[in-house]
């Protein structure tokens, strides 16, 4: 049974990748047949298609197997994205717990008082609209003014980023129980911090989770983001930071380099999942016993 | 069936009004001059049309709402203290099960939260799902339940720490008339086994007069006592309610209901 399952989600995987190739080399070949025109009209396609905007999907991967120079040494181009990804994703996870922690705490202040509710949830709401471009030089001159090693600086940035939809995924699951769950917990005279830990927690996961996804990924986009704003010398971003300057000259490395952060971004996600799995398993009952008499 | 036992009485209502919303445009009064004394054992229900307050004066015993002049003392105590003891367990209409916790867990909620040893929590737990004939489902997750199944589960749970007093909201409301039926007779059996004192919310006249000693009719907007019906039918088997007797009950429930008969 979970064999199988394993099997459908390779198997889907591998025909969504395949779909997106040919979607991609297919779009290609089509701009060179008629001159980066739609067929038979003469207007333009939205991005021309020579080797140097779009190189083949094939160049791409092949490109991962290039030696690059890491300081000293020369190593492929994948291990040395799987380097630079590993020092990424230390700052993700960082920044994610840190989010984790903050957005958990704000949204648990927010249920115990609404005073804090209604003062705090416009802020947490306007935080978000801030530009994070803007936002990340500024926590960089913070932190070295601070004397802080930049990891933290860029964990920080990841962790503005992740707050959000835990804080207010995890309030409404805080506050989804409803009134005779709460009823129940009262006629038990169970306290405040009683009901927090037996019931409003437990029923907040369901909510929490899918928060909790989006968060991760996140959080390797605020680590990324974060890591070209400070000019880190290592880190994914650094990388794409300097494939972006030698764009013209090998336009694959960028992309190879791109093709490192999404695969980070989709391993964050399938952690969560997993996490989720191993949490949640145990409360979902799929078999219904209705044909039991009552 | 047991008539009040004069000596020992279970909960005792005196001069309760409840108003919602009070000093605002929607003030409402809920129930106006309630007296009812309840004595330990009874089985009474209270019933009357949407919006009579029944289930504000079974939560006003249950200490989850606070009356607004009068009082309320469950086993000789003012109801707040009697809450803070836990001398009551409460069912609603929706079972109200923690979807995370296994059935036996579920019932074991009340008795964690006494602080009882992980064993005694396990023994009583095995005991209530004999008492409500699920002995096999202790390891099923509610959602593996039925209804009905759900609903014994939430008074396995309501009887685990022994309350003499039990508050029932609509708990069969939810169930089909075949379903219904049948919990109707198991909660009689349990409340024979267990003595236990049973407040229940219905709006259901058969209901309310098969299972009941006494039937409290409230009459809305405010929310009063009409009148109270003993109901003397002997023990009561499926046959009861194809019995004459019963017939005529229910239909002074139903002529008290519709605002007619003895008004107290």
């Amino acid at each position: 049974m979970r064999g199988g399952r394993t099997l459908r989600v390779v198997v889907t995987t591998a025909v969504a990748l395949l779909l997106v190739v040919i979607l991609w080399e297919g779009y290609k070949w089509m701009g060179g047949q008629t001159d980066d025109q739609w067929p038979g009209t003469s207007i333009g396609l939205p991005t021309t298609t020579d080797d140097l905007t779009m190189p083949h999907a094939t160049d791409i991967v092949g490109e991962l197997f290039e030696e690059v120079r890491d300081g000293r040494a020369r190593l492929p181009l994948y291990l040395f994205l799987l380097k630079k990804g590993w020092y990424t994703f230390q700052e993700a996870a960082i920044g994610f717990t840190f989010g984790l922690a903050i957005g958990m705490g704000l949204a648990i202040l927010m249920l115990r008082w609404r005073v804090v509710e209604r003062g705090l949830l416009p802020w947490i709401n306007v935080s978000q609209t801030v530009p994070l471009i803007a936002l990340a030089p500024i926590i960089v001159t913070w932190g070295r003014l601070h004397d802080l090693p930049d990891i933290f600086s860029i964990s920080l940035i990841a962790t503005y980023l992740t707050f959000f939809p835990v804080a207010v995924s995890a309030l409404r699951g805080l506050q989804s129980p409803d009134a005779a769950h709460l009823e129940l917990m009262r006629s038990y005279a169970a306290p405040w911090r009683t009901t927090l830990f037996k019931l409003r927690l437990p029923a907040a996961r369901a909510y929490l989770f899918p928060a909790l996804k989006l968060a991760a990924t996140l959080s390797v986009v605020g680590a990324i983001v974060g890591e070209i704003s400070i000019g880190t010398k290592t880190g994914l971003g650094r990388a794409i930071l300097e494939y972006a300057q030698r764009y013209a000259v090998s336009p694959e490395r960028l992309y190879a380099a791109v093709l490192g952060a999404a695969v980070l971004g989709l391993s964050v996600f399938g952690l969560i999942s997993l996490a989720e799995r191993l949490v949640m398993k145990r409360a979902e009952g799929t078999q219904h016993a209705d044909e039991v008499v009552a | 069936m047991s008539q009040p036992v004069a000596s020992e009485v279970a909960v005792v209502v005196s001069g309760v009004h409840k108003v919602f919303n009070v000093d605002s445009a929607d003030e409402v009064t809920a129930l106006s001059d309630i007296d009812l004394t309840i004595g330990a054992g009874e089985f009474v229900s209270l019933i009357g049309p949407s919006g009579c307050g029944k289930s504000t004066l079974l939560r006003l015993i249950g200490d989850l709402l606070t009356p607004s002049v009068g009082e309320v003392t469950v086993f000789g105590k003012p109801a707040h203290a009697a809450r803070l003891d836990q001398d009551y367990g409460m069912v609603f209409q929706h079972a109200g099960l923690f979807d995370w916790r296994r059935v036996a867990a579920n019932i074991e909620l009340p008795l964690e939260l006494r602080g009882w040893s992980r064993v005694d929590r396990a023994a009583r737990s095995a005991e209530m799902l004999e008492l409500v004939r699920l002995p096999e489902f202790g390891g099923h997750y509610p959602r593996q339940l039925s209804g009905g199944m759900q609903q014994r589960v939430s008074i396995a749970r309501a009887l685990s720490f022994q309350p003499k007093l039990l508050l029932m909201d609509e708990p069969f409301g939810a169930l089909d008339e075949m379903t219904r039926e049948h919990m109707q007779l198991e909660l009689l059996r349990i409340w024979r086994e267990t003595g236990t004192t049973v407040v229940f919310v219905t709006h259901s006249v058969s209901e309310s007069t098969f299972l009941s000693s006494r039937v409290v009719v409230l009459s809305a907007r405010p929310g009063r006592i009409h009148s109270i019906v003993d109901v003397d039918l002997g023990d009561r088997t499926d046959d009861t309610r194809e019995d004459p007797a019963f017939f005529a009950k229910a239909t002074e429930v139903r002529e008290a209901l519709r605002g007619r008969g003895g008004a107290r």
